[in-house]
């Protein structure tokens, strides 16, 4: 059973490798900016450690665990949005605008939505990929090995990065288009081309989150050496913004609170303050970019909206480029907060001196 | 211009260190000196090593022949000092170096749960050997470190000496100029280590690769170096071929003849103690021990029969690595510095 299965994922991983292998040579031309030297050579080395990683990955028990919890969530969340999608129709509301988009983000109480999922296990998929990307090699002596071989060394970390996004992204893309199709069976309604560009850019957005998790991690696996001290520290970080986070702010929100706010600027500020901490978590901007992008009828973030500018506005949902401006410093934050991680990542590794074991 | 201004500074050095020959060496390294915070991993450390040489750096652990390895292919900067391996500057082109070095950790990883095969294949691979290429050499270099029974099994399954065996296939994949072995016998059985290492002198002798391996066991790397370093507390006290460091050590006796010969009396041990090259004789449990400048051993033995003895036991006793160890470690630093001077 476990055979046939490693080998079924063998010949993905190898048909995956195969067919990428003119992409990855073109992309590596691009990467050395001379494809002379790629052409008379093997292909180069980068995209090399990166093949090795992805199939790495793909054929690891945890990837296999993850896909098994991903396929649960997906089959969970399809089936409390169709039945409550189900109940909500009848009753003829607005909601039929945007009817494929309840997939992602009905609930009926009971299962969580396919958003709060998301966002409640991206986390642990990042941080399964990449909690001992470095200091397993470095614990198994394959890394100074490596070193040894004349490749720069940041080709190392580089290349974990890319491959482990690209599992995600592949992960991700597949789910999603997987539970349109099955949407699509069931519901009988084709998504409008707006709907599906909404959820191509959910997608996205999702694999940029679950990126930040990833380099997380990596930082940690460079920083720490035993594989299970960093995994620790990235559980620790994660449950930490999930569940104690917000009663933190809450908290702190009610310590802050004017007492008799005499003006509206003081309620306004406050309000401000507030809202500010909280963006600083990932989960936070995140969740509030995919609300966004999922429901089309959210027309503001903030939470005080000065009277003159709802005045006269038609309760119309926003078209996906508005949306889109929306969530913007939400999305640019987090690609922030990707890249500064990745470089922390970088950083330290650089400054790493490798030893044997 | 630059390059022509360091080959002149090399040629200058080359006269100064050798004058019989020219040859340019194919490690150098000067005053190389590491330092850790406070600690001194390496310390003005300066050495040249000819082509084709099999050069034994010796020393006890921590001495820092790890470092001077680390340093030597780029992957640890050096504080001040050169290093330059096939004419190439370690710091500044370390990826040139290390496509002309092939290096051997002291304590080789490989990818479990891949195939002996599989892993030489992503080495050669991130060597840029094209495919075709790479299966024969990986085949061929299986074939040499003989493990090409084993090739299609998990790397995990292998042995420590299969893993060594595997390592040493691998650094010669790229077919390298220099290879540098990291404690290539550590943690092997007896028998292990003289395959391994009658498999690194006939790669050296063979295909003509200059070898520079670090060790602890010095009777080991006896066998087979044609020069040594002794390295302790990140100085280098000596470098020479075996017989000259010996020499060096005991500058008066290079040799011990140990004699059994029956019946011993003052006279014949008199006799003895005049002969020219002799330095000392005594008694021990019945047999003489001659220490003397040369082998004076035929006419030893002819004026022993002369004057009517019968000889029963000769043997040349040469002082190997282990004693010249001992001399250094435990003569502590002032008297080695005091050897050092007399090392010819």
């Amino acid at each position: 059973m476990q055979e046939k299965l490693s080998g079924i994922l063998r010949k993905t991983a190898q048909v995956f490798s195969g067919g990428g292998r003119g992409v990855m040579s073109s992309m590596s031309a691009a990467y050395t900016g001379s494809t002379a030297a790629a052409s008379r050579t093997g292909p180069h080395p980068f995209w090399i450690i990166v093949r090795k990683e992805m199939s790495d990955i793909m054929l690891s028990w945890r990837y296999v665990i993850l896909l098994a919890l991903m396929l649960l969530t997906c089959g969970a969340s399809l089936y409390t949005a169709i039945s409550s999608i189900k109940t909500a129709v009848p009753t003829g509301e607005a909601v039929d605008s945007f009817l494929f988009l309840r997939l992602f983000t009905l609930s009926d109480g009971t299962i969580p939505s396919f958003i709060t999922f998301v966002g409640f296990l991206g986390p642990l998929i990042g941080i399964a990929l990449g909690f001992d990307a470095v200091n397993s090699e470095r614990n198994k002596g394959t890394l100074s090995r490596m070193m040894a071989q004349p490749i720069h060394r940041d080709y190392v970390i580089n290349a974990k990065f890319v491959a482990g996004i690209s599992v995600i992204g592949i992960l991700f893309f597949a789910l999603g288009l997987l539970i349109m199709g099955l949407g699509l069976l069931t519901l009988g309604i084709p998504p409008t081309f707006e709907e599906f560009l909404r959820m191509i850019f959910f997608l996205m957005l999702s694999v940029v989150y679950i990126a930040f998790w990833l380099n997380l991690s990596i930082v940690f696996s460079v920083r720490f050496r035993q594989p299970a001290t960093s995994a620790l520290s990235c559980i620790a970080l994660w449950i930490f913004f999930s569940m104690f986070y917000t009663m933190i702010i809450e908290m702190i929100a009610k310590g802050i609170a004017p007492v008799n706010p005499t003006h509206m600027d003081q309620l306004v500020n406050y309000q401000q303050t507030v809202q500010f901490l909280m963006r600083l978590s990932p989960g936070h901007l995140f969740n509030e970019a995919t609300l966004t992008l999922l429901m089309p009828e959210v027309r503001t973030l903030s939470l005080f909206v000065p009277p003159e500018q709802t005045y006269g506005a038609l309760p119309s949902p926003l078209s996906v480029g508005q949306s889109l401006l929306l969530v913007w410093p939400q999305l640019t934050g987090l690609i922030a907060a990707v890249l500064v991680c990745f470089m922390a990542a970088y950083m330290m590794f650089m400054r790493q001196e490798i030893r044997s074991r | 211009m630059e390059q022509s201004t360091n080959m002149q500074m090399d040629d200058v050095l080359d006269t100064k260190l050798d004058t019989a020959e020219m040859k340019q060496p194919i490690i150098s390294i000067k005053d190389l000196t590491k330092m850790y915070d406070e600690h001194v991993a390496v310390n003005q450390l300066s050495l040249s090593i000819q082509e084709g040489e099999i050069f034994g750096l010796l020393g006890p652990n921590g001495a820092g022949k790890s470092t001077t390895i680390l340093m030597m292919l780029g992957l640890t900067e050096p504080t001040s000092g050169t290093v330059r391996v096939c004419g190439l500057d370690s710091v500044r082109q370390p990826i040139a170096v290390k496509r002309r070095v092939g290096y051997l950790p002291d304590d080789i990883g490989f990818y479990e749960d891949m195939t002996g095969y599989d892993n030489l294949m992503y080495t050669a691979r991130l060597n840029r050997i094209p495919e075709l290429e790479a299966r024969q050499r990986v085949d061929v270099m299986l074939q040499r470190v003989g493990l090409s029974e084993a090739a299609m099994k998990k790397a995990s399954t292998y042995s420590r000496g299969m893993r060594q065996r595997l390592g040493l296939a691998e650094v010669l994949l790229k077919k390298p100029e220099v290879i540098i072995l990291d404690e290539p016998t550590l943690g092997l059985d007896p028998e292990g280590v003289r395959e391994l290492l009658l498999l690194i002198k006939a790669l050296s002798r063979d295909e003509g690769i200059t070898v520079l391996l670090s060790s602890h066991h010095l009777h080991q790397v006896q066998q087979i170096c044609d020069r040594v370093g002794i390295f302790v507390k990140g100085e280098l006290l000596v470098e020479g071929d075996v017989p000259s460091l010996a020499k060096g050590l005991y500058l008066e006796e290079a040799l011990t003849l140990e004699v059994g010969v029956k019946p011993i009396d003052n006279e014949l041990i008199e006799k003895l103690r005049s002969l020219p090259g002799v330095v000392r004789v005594d008694e021990q449990d019945g047999l003489l021990q001659i220490g003397c400048k040369e082998d004076i051993s035929s006419e030893l033995s002819r004026i022993l029969i002369e004057s009517g003895c019968s000889l029963f036991h000769l043997q040349m006793k040469q002082y190997g690595l282990d004693e010249i160890y001992h001399r250094y470690f435990e003569g502590g630093e002032p008297n080695a510095g005091e050897i050092k001077r007399n090392t010819p």
